[in-house]
């Protein structure tokens, strides 16, 4: 009860006019910011950190409103992921999968509804969670040592098969080149740079974003300039929109995903190191192994819609967990929310609860408002968003391509990345026409270093002994989940298959 | 407040746009040469805010965040396309010096640019559980002695960085021969390296006064060495040195600027003043208590000529130990 009454002060701190127009405020330009590509929640908070300095807020404040960034950006990665099919930020990536189909099937408004009241319903579980669990929930990140992260990834990998595409092999090349590529860099375990080439660019790895924008936004671009003579002016404006609400029965389908989802994005969120993307990533993949028995995931299915977004909102607030309990940030956003804590002079770590209960609390508060305001502010401007689908291709490609060239440069002021970019982006105009899927190259990218580098640390620290890697029932865990997730779609396979090969002639092209 | 939060709305759309426009107005900017929440973003955020609040400056001081490299890319850019820019700092630390002294940025050195001043010093710390059966240095350099396979180390920075310099350092003034036999942990900053010392993953941890604290406050940690010449003052004053252990073993992150190498003289002496009169006040005392960061009051030459002294000390032990050649 004592929480309810914590809980009860931090309303009392949060609702004032001027907290509740700095979380509308945040809500607002998160959301804008979540939906151009290349700008992520991490760069959209940075963005505004002077914003709040100018003002001269205080702590509570200031923290309202970049935490109504980072949860507004979390929601807005969800709208070009669906009417473009390129992705805003890193954790909407799978969005794309079915968001972006369903958007072509006609029925954008409903994607970006569902979208959007399943963001809220991961997002409102998490920040429950924060609450109740957030003192307990730091025992279950301590349990994760290197091997265990390593066997975390392990099983979000093992778990890919056909994620995004009918043909295995091609999603395991894919993947594969995504693990390549991460490799790029300074190793950290020897401090050694591998394929730098002496460029120091290269010197950190590659950015994400970078090839986010690269391989989604520039190649669909591309493909564009290629196909331009047949006519797909028109194009734009024979899309449907569809209804601006989900159907019931759409809702009641997609409830149990929803709650599923959440609970495994939160998860995932409360461990440094695996974050939103793995959050999102691993919501998907376990939820099209539980409930895909008709192989429509992939082909604009609204439950595939509802996973991603529900768990990586849970991530988001589940990332929240580590920061304030431990003073590790479990992701960029809360490395950048984590500076402006110590900027206020305010020390996250085992003792911010007991210290600075006004902050924790307020905040706390403070999501549940913005949560509120952002399903709110959402579901009305869907008709605004899905105007985007009635734009003529031969405007919104230009469009596309300028703001991720100047989305891209603005944030690292760098012409090398442009190059990376456009690297990238021929990248994925050759990858799509092999109907190579785009989704593990990111994935593989994205987690690949910390994989490594755990299964590194794992087999330093017990000296070169790879049984470390099964030595803890948490470990032993997750891979009997991973193995069993990776073999048993191969024993049920020839069924499903049978059915995909019925579906293929109908929905070929699916995959990009 | 409606009018402020219009004015806030206004301010917000100018400066997610100054961000894409690659700022062309003229306020102050700081360059930090790594992404937003690491030690160098904190220090360009910090003192842009302290010297705003203390009136020093007028405008906001704009954070660009330019990372790569371990800050060589910020270097690179600074050196080759912003050397006569007079109202350009950039936050550097002992990291920048461990890296130019090492030759990670290809092609540049220190004298490329113009050293500021310093706005205090992070004392490195080894620390252990708070279970642990050690409870002082010379215990666990004993035990790395007798078995080195018996203890990892984790720290934030990667191997041959300046949180595994401050480790080999201590082993090599206790007299272990080869200190490359030492087992380091590379993890993703100090806060990860933290974890998995309290998981129980790693026996030791080397990092800073400021990643340790919360961990020491709490009790889940207990520091068993300050690389400090003496004890610190105030909260820390309970943890022994090195020194006093019988390890003659000083590391000190220390946090500063440095500024194009073309900087005119009358810009490079306001910015130093300025730091200068930050550091003097009342205000930044505090935010050095809360931070954990300890004296180090260091100004234009004599800043200088203290970051040539650590490359060439930091250049020294690293061939040493077998970093470079």
């Amino acid at each position: 009860m004592e929480t309810l009454a914590n809980l009860g002060d931090g309303f009392a701190i949060a609702i004032t006019w001027q907290n509740l127009l700095l979380a509308l405020l945040g809500c607002f330009l998160g959301t804008i910011m979540g939906a151009l590509p290349g700008l992520g929640p991490s760069n959209g908070v940075a963005i505004l950190i002077p914003l709040a300095f100018t003002l001269g807020l205080g702590a509570t404040p200031s923290l309202i409103l970049l935490t109504s960034v980072y949860y507004g950006a979390m929601y807005g990665g969800r709208i070009s992921s669906i009417l473009l099919g390129i992705p805003g930020d890193e954790p909407a990536m799978m969005t794309v999968l079915d968001g972006h189909p369903m958007a072509r099937k006609g029925l954008a408004g409903e994607a970006l509804s569902l979208s959007g009241v399943a963001s809220f319903v991961g997002a409102f579980f998490a920040t429950c969670g924060l609450i109740f669990l957030a003192p307990q929930l730091v025992k279950v990140a301590l349990l994760f040592g290197p091997a265990e992260y390593f066997a975390l990834f392990a099983l979000a990998f093992m778990t890919l098969g056909g994620v995004s595409s009918t043909n295995q092999a091609k999603s395991a090349f894919a993947a594969a080149l995504g693990l390549g590529l991460a490799t790029i860099g300074v190793d950290t375990q020897t401090g050694v740079p591998r394929f730098t080439f002496g460029e120091v660019h290269l010197y950190d790895g590659l950015d994400f974003l970078v090839a986010i924008v690269g391989l989604f936004a520039l190649s669909e671009v591309f493909i564009f300039l290629e196909t331009r003579h047949g006519g797909s002016d028109a194009e734009g404006s024979k899309m449907k929109i569809g209804r601006l609400y989900p159907p019931l029965s759409m809702l009641k389908q997609c409830t149990p995903t929803m709650l599923r989802t959440s609970f495994l994005g939160f998860l995932a969120g409360v461990l440094p190191g695996a974050g939103a993307s793995l959050g999102s990533f691993i919501s998907y993949s376990m939820e099209k192994r539980l409930v895909d028995k008709e192989g429509t995931f992939g082909t604009g299915d609204p439950r595939g819609v509802a996973a991603p977004e529900a768990g990586n909102n849970a991530a988001a607030g589940g990332a929240l967990v580590p920061m304030l309990a431990l003073g590790v940030p479990g992701s960029g956003t809360t490395a950048v929310l984590l500076a402006v804590l110590l900027a206020l002079n305010i020390t996250p770590g085992p003792l911010l609860f007991t210290q600075n209960p006004d902050v924790v609390w307020g905040l706390i508060a403070a999501l549940f408002i913005a949560n509120f305001m952002l399903l709110a502010m959402n579901i009305p401007m869907v008709g605004l968003f899905t105007r985007v689908l009635m734009i003529p291709s031969r405007i919104l490609m230009p469009i596309v391509a300028m703001v991720s060239f100047v989305g891209i440069y603005g944030i690292s002021g760098s012409t090398f990345d442009l190059l990376v970019m456009i690297g990238f982006g021929v990248m994925g105009w050759g990858l799509r026409k092999l109907d190579v899927p785009l989704v593990p190259i990111i994935l593989g990218t994205l987690l690949g270093n910390a994989m490594e580098n755990n299964l590194r640390r794992a087999v330093t620290i017990d000296n070169g002994n790879w049984l470390t890697l099964i030595d803890s029932p948490l470990a032993i865990t997750l891979w009997v989940i991973a193995i069993i997730g990776f073999i048993l779609p191969l024993i049920v396979g020839a069924r499903v298959k049978a059915r995909m090969h019925a579906r293929r002639d109908e929905e070929g092209s699916i995959s990009d | 407040m409606t009018i402020s939060a219009t004015r806030g709305a206004l301010a917000a759309v100018a400066l997610s746009l100054s961000a894409f426009a690659a700022s062309a107005q003229e306020n102050p900017e700081c360059i930090a040469p790594a992404n937003p929440g690491g030690g160098w973003d904190f220090t360009c955020r910090q003192v842009g805010k302290s010297l705003q609040d203390l009136g020093l400056i007028d405008q906001t001081m704009q954070v660009v965040n330019l990372a790569g490299g371990g800050g060589g890319v910020a270097f690179a850019e600074v050196v080759n396309k912003r050397n006569d820019a007079d109202n350009l700092i950039v936050a550097a630390s002992s990291a920048t010096a461990t890296r130019l002294a090492q030759g990670a940025y290809p092609g540049n050195t220190m004298d490329q640019v113009r050293w500021l001043a310093s706005v205090g010093a992070d004392y490195g710390v080894i620390a252990v559980a708070a279970d642990s059966e050690i409870e002082t240095l010379p215990q666990l350099l004993d035990q790395i002695k007798a078995d080195p396979t018996s203890v990892s180390i984790a720290g934030g920075s990667a191997v041959g960085g300046w949180d595994h310099l401050k480790v080999l350092i201590a082993a090599d003034a206790y007299g272990i021969e080869d200190v490359r036999s030492v087992k380091y942990i590379a993890f993703d900053g100090g806060g990860e390296a933290v974890t998995q010392l309290l998981a129980g993953s790693v026996q030791g941890f080397t990092g800073d006064i400021s990643e340790a604290k919360g961990f020491v406050d709490s009790g889940d940690i207990k520091v068993i060495a300050v690389l400090a010449p003496e004890r610190l003052e105030g909260e820390f004053s309970s943890f022994p040195t090195a020194t006093e252990q019988g390890v003659e073993a000083i590391g000190a992150n220390w946090r500063g600027f440095y500024a194009p190498g073309g900087m005119s003289d009358e810009a490079y002496d306001a910015w130093v003043s300025k730091i200068g009169e930050l550091y003097a006040s009342d205000a930044w005392k505090e935010v050095m208590a809360a931070n954990g960061l300890a004296p180090l009051d260091l100004q234009g030459e004599e800043f200088q000529s203290f970051v040539s002294d650590s490359v060439a000390r930091i250049q020294s032990i690293s061939k040493e130990i077998g970093i470079i050649k």
